[in-house]
Order: structure tokens, then sequence, then C-alpha cells
């Protein structure tokens, strides 16, 4: 590799902090971000394994936190970060067999893969809340 | 970037050009980032299903359900794919932000530790109680 020690002080050219990202790049940037997550997220699959595996009073712990608010606004977010990063993933490899390049097909499926996760985050939602039925009846 | 220690040395230009050169796993590593999806998608699918039928299950419920063979080996194939996809995808992500090579190693091989000591205590968990639950 070449020696790129900088001698002389020239003047750097505008960097990332400057641009007003284009939605194309925040979604590629948000790939790698939810990428890190559902590493991070896949603990919580592992804690239910192991505890279940250790003793009742392991899993019950895992279940109460799993269950408190907190714990389902962690699995809402895992579940948007994961649908996410899966439909992008999907589109990903449309790219790689080259489809789908175009700036404009970029936009596009940009809201496709957008409109996507949200739609399936609902979808898993209305089935998966627990206090979904309570909800609704509030909004009513 | 590194210092080329080649610079001053009497390595011929090609090999000052070159340095220690690819890897030759590049695309092994890509390939494998795209099998591993294929394989997780539909069982990520399975798990988010199954999550949703397991809500407020009691222990021996949920002992009950991964104990059926399909569920126990199900689990195990997520477990591994999604692990080896994480491991794959944290070292590409690992190399770009890290410039210090040790400092980069090293993360690189604790990521590998820890991940392959977590799937390892996944796997022999589920298995634990596929063997040992009645079904
Ligand atoms: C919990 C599950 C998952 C975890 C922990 C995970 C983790 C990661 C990580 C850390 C990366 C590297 C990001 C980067 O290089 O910028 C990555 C990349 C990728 N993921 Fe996943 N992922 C998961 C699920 C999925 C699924 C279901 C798909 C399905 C399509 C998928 C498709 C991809 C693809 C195609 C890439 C490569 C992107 C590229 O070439 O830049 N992932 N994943």
């Amino acid at each position: 590799m070449s020696d790129t020690t900088n001698k002389v002080q020239r003047p750097l050219s505008p960097h990332l902090q400057i641009y007003n990202l284009p939605l194309t790049a925040i979604m590629s940037i948000s790939h790698r971000i939810t990428g890190v997550s559902l590493t991070l997220g896949m603990l919580i699959v592992a804690a239910f394994l192991i505890a279940a595996g250790s003793s009742e009073a392991h899993y019950n712990l895992v279940m109460i936190v799993a269950s408190s608010k907190i714990g389902l606004i962690i699995l809402f977010l895992w579940s948007f970060a994961l649908y996410f990063h899966m439909f992008n993933g999907i589109r990903h490899m449309f790219w790689d067999a080259g489809r789908f390049l175009e700036k404009d097909q970029a936009m596009r499926t940009n809201y496709v893969v957008l409109m996507f996760a949200v739609v399936a985050t609902i979808v898993t939602w209305l089935f998966g809340c627990p206090y979904i039925s309570e909800i609704i009846s509030e909004v009513k | 970037m590194s210092e080329n220690k080649y610079k001053d040395s009497f390595a011929t230009p090609l090999k000052k050009a070159k340095g220690l050169g690819s890897a030759h796993d590049g695309s092994h590593h890509w390939m494998m980032q795209k099998v591993t999806a294929i394989i997780i998608t539909p069982l990520i699918v399975w798990l988010i299903w199954s999550i949703i039928g397991l809500q407020g299950a009691s222990y021996d419920e949920f002992r009950f359900w991964l104990a059926q063979p399909a569920n126990a080996v199900l689990m195990i194939i997520l477990i591994f794919s999604v692990l080896y996809h994480a491991v794959l995808g944290l070292q590409v992500v690992t190399e770009d932000y890290i410039s210090s090579e040790w400092f980069k190693i090293m993360n690189i091989i604790g990521q590998k530790i820890f991940i392959m000591t977590l799937g390892i205590l996944c796997i022999f968990s589920i298995l634990k109680i596929a063997f040992t639950v009645g079904v």
C-alpha cells in the first residue's frame, strides 16, 4: 500500500456531513446499522433458548422481561429492523443479479422496500401484540 | 493505511506494489453472505410466526414446543445460519471502519469467539431440551 501521510496541508473536499443524504444513501447505511443491531437482537433469541435449557426460574425471568412494556418496545423495533434488513437484503440480491440498478429504479425500489417493511411490521403486531385489543378499543 | 514495509527493501517492484496481496477469500465470503441470507429468509418468517404463537408460554409449554423434532431442527439451522451470516457481516463492517491493523484483527477474532460460543450454547440447549423433554 502506498504511503498516505499528508505532508502538505491541502484544502479538503467537502465530506459526508456537508451533504443532504439522498434516500438511497440513508437506506444503504440503514442496512448496515440494522445488520449490526440484529446481531445484538439475536441475543434475545439466545437468551430464551439458553434459559429454557437451564432452569424454570431463568426462563421465567427472560419471559417477564421480554413481555414488559420496555421488552415489547425492543421487540417492536427488532421486528421492524428485521423486516427492513430482510426486504432490503432481497433487493441487494436483485442488484447482484444486475437488476434495478438504474438510478430511478433504485429510487422506486426504496419505497417498495420501506412499504413492505412497514406493512409486515404492522401485520405482525396486529397478530402479535398482547395489548392490541385494548389499543384498538381505546382508539374507538 | 499501514506503512509500506517494502518501500526501502530489496523487494522487486512487483512485490512492492502487491504487498501481501489478496487473501483469495473475498468471493467466497461474499457468496456465503448471500447463501446464508437466502437460507434464513424463510426461517426468519417461521421464527416470527413461532414467537407470536409462543407469547407468554410457560416453561413447560416452551420446552414442549422446542422438543418437537421439526421445531428443534429448524431452530438449529436458523441459529447456525444466522450466526454465520452475522459473523461474515460484522467482519466486513469491522474491516471498513477500523484502520489499526492489530485492533481490527483482535476485533474480528473476538467477534468470532463470542458468536461461536453463543451458537454452541444455543444449539446445546436445543439438543438438551429435544432429548430430555417427553414429546
Ligand atoms: C437476525 C438476522 C440477521 C442478522 C443478524 C444480519 C446481519 C447482517 C450484517 C451484520 C450484515 C453486514 C452489513 C454490511 O456489510 O453493511 C448483513 C448483510 C447482509 N444481509 Fe443480513 N442479517 C440478518 C438477516 C438477513 C436476512 C433475513 C436477509 C435476507 C435477504 C439478509 C440479507 C443480507 C444481505 C444480502 C447482506 C449483504 C449486503 C451487502 O452485500 O452489502 N440478512 N447482515
